[in-house]
């Protein structure tokens, strides 16, 4: 009788003879058994996720007030406001919508090149290397509330430093950074590059240090340039990496708000007011929670039709 | 105060019934400081059907613990806790837990916190908030304790006392009152050859162009934001414009009087007295620098300035239109629906807003001006900065006593006059929109919070 190659694993991982083998009986277990193990997660998941998602939505269908004892059903009026041109919530939230999109495709590129650049340098050796690498993390420890703060005055446009040196080195000192646009979107930008590069930098350097040499050293002796080498070796190492960080950027831009809040306050005009922005606004200053539920939910829909395309476009590819 | 920087922002709105208000318990909170006689405190128990306790002058049951929340972030926040320490030190039996949160979240917080029973049993909001909590039933009428205290509207300027009411209660004891003021460099003005303090356009305009002459090109910087939108309602109000339909049903921010305001508003960057695109708090700064000679801001800014030890006076803003109006405020003592779960915290809590509103002479010191004409008379404002502000206390205007104004303000007219003052659009323009709007929300208001 041939032994199967079941049988000889489960010899050799229990280390015990052919001859001693005692017919091994496989351990059942209740059907109960893996759920009692998932449990506590599922407990939490449920409780703080997923009854969430479903009250939202319950919520989004109301004219939903807590502090009131009404709070009536209107079905999907609150959707349909937002999707009725011409009232005012649905420029305000449309609005809003667009700045967001203006946030994240102007700041997503750059916090996905320049923290990679910045990898790559950190990833070489030379001295100071640490020190370096301390720097550009640095600002991500910052609390939204202090890089904001601190922004807002740097770039006052009339009693802040950044135009002060910018008239002193001979270009124009009176740009309004927090209240006119575009460059306010700079400035905003600017900011958020300078404060989170850090994050993806770090990322970035961890997937690199992954990519095993021998694969530069092979490519060196096929006679591979710097270029081709990280068109060929690193950028298909990093994407898994890529694809999370992808993916983490945009959602952190989407949800931009802490910044026009504190340094810009929206403005000008409300030129700078992000979707999560308005959403707090109507949900929690004017307690149209209805109304904010079923913005956050058309801003998920968005969101998850953008994951998709991330999804879609590092999926792997075959041949 | 408290309204410092961020924390400027008023908040949210609405709801009908009032569930407590277990009417008065004989409130002879007067025993501190007086004011109620005997038979004054005896009248209290008619207006309290079946109430239970009926305290004669303290509180005297088993010992409490009172969560008082309130936004006294800024150089008015240590005059408040001395306050709490001498409360605490009169009265054994109670304990005063001070929460102190910025303005901004406070209104956020204190209607869920109290919805969860874990807020404030006792604390201090904004005049222009009570109706708000009030709607939503988060504070309860406070009538016994102003009748109690023997506190009448002859105590105080009617507007400030009329606004704490809702639906005929009231909701809030008032502690103080802040405005606007006109605060000026005096070595700008000195330079300038500037004798007297302008008090209407034309001496305004005349002292922007000495000052201009002597060398301060931009003398007076126009905010887009916080505070230009108290500039904007004072103006308004001077100019006879009714901002916000009393009854909360309409808002008008671009009626031809309105509209004025916020056209001198633009013209003052425009004539180039202002630079464009002041950005937060930085006409302020700027102030405190000595980079421009004349700020208006609210009078809680006097101890920061002071500190600060710029050469400043202080003076009413002038009136630029026809009637003398200034935006004010008032910090007021309200109750939660919270504290009347515990009788005794509800009586202790009594006691304690009762002690409070006879100390208003040692809160002047915060910069403030005590609510009531008789501790104004007492002669505690003669040696202050805010004295000669105090004076014109019959010209302040309050926000009337809409549920969710705050919100509305923030949501329609802050954005709409920043656009106006900072050139982006048409101030008529911006200000139909808003006004547009605002009055959707405000219709939205008076259904939610039916009527």
């Amino acid at each position: 009788m041939a032994t199967s190659a079941a049988q000889i694993r489960e010899e050799v991982d229990t280390g015990e003879s052919p001859t001693q083998r005692t017919p091994r009986r496989l351990v059942t277990h209740g059907k109960v058994t893996p759920w009692l193990f998932l449990a506590p997660y599922l407990t939490l998941f449920v409780v703080f996720v997923i009854a969430p998602i479903v009250y939202g939505a319950w919520i989004s269908l109301h004219r939903y007030d807590y502090t009131l004892p009404g709070k009536p059903f209107v079905g999907l009026d609150n959707y349909l406001t937002l999707l009725t041109p011409g009232s005012i919530t649905f420029d305000i939230f449309w609005d809003s919508m667009q700045a967001t999109a203006i946030f994240t495709v102007t700041s997503v590129p750059l916090l996905l090149v320049i923290p990679l650049l910045v990898a790559l340098v950190m990833n070489r050796s030379f001295p100071g290397r640490n020190v370096f690498r301390a720097v550009f993390f640095a600002p991500y420890v910052l609390g939204v509330a202090v890089v904001a703060v601190l922004w807002r005055y740097l770039l006052d446009r009339n009693i802040g430093l950044v135009n002060y040196y910018l008239e002193a080195v001979g270009l124009p000192g009176d740009i309004a950074w927090t209240t006119s646009v575009p460059a306010a979107w700079v400035a905003l930008v600017g900011v958020t590059v300078w404060w989170t590069l850090g994050f993806n930098a770090v990322i970035y350097l961890a997937g690199l240090q992954d990519i095993p040499r021998e694969l530069y050293e092979s490519a060196r002796v096929d006679g591979a340039n710097g270029w081709q080498q990280f068109r060929h070796v690193t950028l298909p190492g990093l994407r898994p990496v890529l694809s999370f960080v992808t993916m983490v950027t945009i959602i952190a831009s989407v949800n931009m708000f802490g910044q026009s809040y504190l340094m810009t306050e929206g403005g000008p005009g409300r030129a700078t007011r992000t979707a999560i922005y308005q959403i707090a606004e109507t949900g929690l200053r004017n307690y149209q929670m209805g109304s904010a539920s079923a913005m956050s939910y058309v801003l998920t829909v968005f969101l998850m039709l953008l994951s998709l395309g991330v999804f879609w476009l590092f999926r792997e590819r075959r041949g | 105060m408290s309204f410092t920087h961020s924390s400027r922002r008023a908040a949210p709105a609405r709801r009908t019934t009032l569930t407590v208000c277990a009417a008065g318990f004989a409130l002879v909170l007067a025993a501190c400081g007086g004011g109620m006689s005997p038979e004054e405190a005896a009248q209290q128990g008619d207006e309290a059907p079946g109430d239970a306790a009926e305290f004669t002058g303290d509180y005297t049951g088993p010992a409490v613990e009172l969560a008082y929340w309130n936004g006294f972030t800024g150089g008015d926040g240590p005059f408040m806790q001395d306050l709490v320490e001498q409360f605490m030190a009169e009265h054994e039996n109670i304990t005063v837990v001070s929460n102190t949160i910025q303005w901004a979240d406070f209104y956020q917080r204190v209607p869920a916190a109290v919805n969860a029973g874990e807020g404030p049993d006792v604390g201090v909001m904004h005049l222009d908030q009570l109706a708000t909590n009030a709607a939503r039933s988060v504070i309860v009428p406070v009538d016994s304790i102003a009748e109690g205290l023997g506190l009448s509207a002859d105590d105080f300027s009617e507007e400030v006392w009329d606004a704490g009411v809702y639906q005929d209660e009231r909701y809030g004891i008032p502690l103080d009152v802040h405005s606007l003021a006109m605060y000026y460099n005096p070595e700008h003005f000195e330079e300038a050859g500037i004798t007297e303090v302008p008090t209407d356009e034309e001496s305004f305009m005349a002292a922007l162009d000495a000052l201009q002459e002597a060398g301060h090109e931009e003398p007076f910087w126009m905010p887009n934001q916080w505070p230009g939108h108290l500039m904007y309602l004072s103006l308004a109000w001077q100019n006879g414009a009714e901002v916000y339909a009393e009854d909360g049903s309409a808002a008008s921010f671009a009626s031809p009087e309105a509209l004025e305001a916020a056209e001198w508003q633009r013209s003052i960057i425009e004539e180039g007295y202002s630079p464009s695109d002041v950005a937060i708090d930085s006409q302020y700064a700027a102030f405190k620098n000595g980079e421009n000679s004349i700020t208006w801001d609210g009078i809680w800014q006097i101890n920061d300035l002071e500190e600060s030890g710029v050469p400043y006076e202080i003076a009413p803003v002038p009136t630029i239109f026809d009637e003398e109006a200034i935006w004010a405020n008032s910090h007021n003592f309200f109750i939660t629906k919270q504290a009347t779960a515990d009788e005794n915290k509800y009586q202790a809590a009594q006691v304690f807003i009762g002690w409070m509103s006879e100390q208003s002479a040692e809160w002047a010191g915060s910069g403030m001006i005590p609510a009531r004409q008789s501790v104004r008379d007492s002669g505690v404002l003669d040696d202050t900065t805010q004295g000669v502000i105090a004076e014109q206390i019959d010209s302040m205007r309050f926000l009337p006593p809409v549920p969710g104004l705050g919100g509305v303000q923030a949501e329609a007219l802050e954005p709409a006059l920043s656009e106006a003052i900072l050139g982006r659009s048409d101030p008529s323009t911006a200000l139909e929109r808003a006004s547009e709007q605002a009055t959707e929300l405000m219709e939205q208001n008076l259904e939610s919070f039916g009527g």
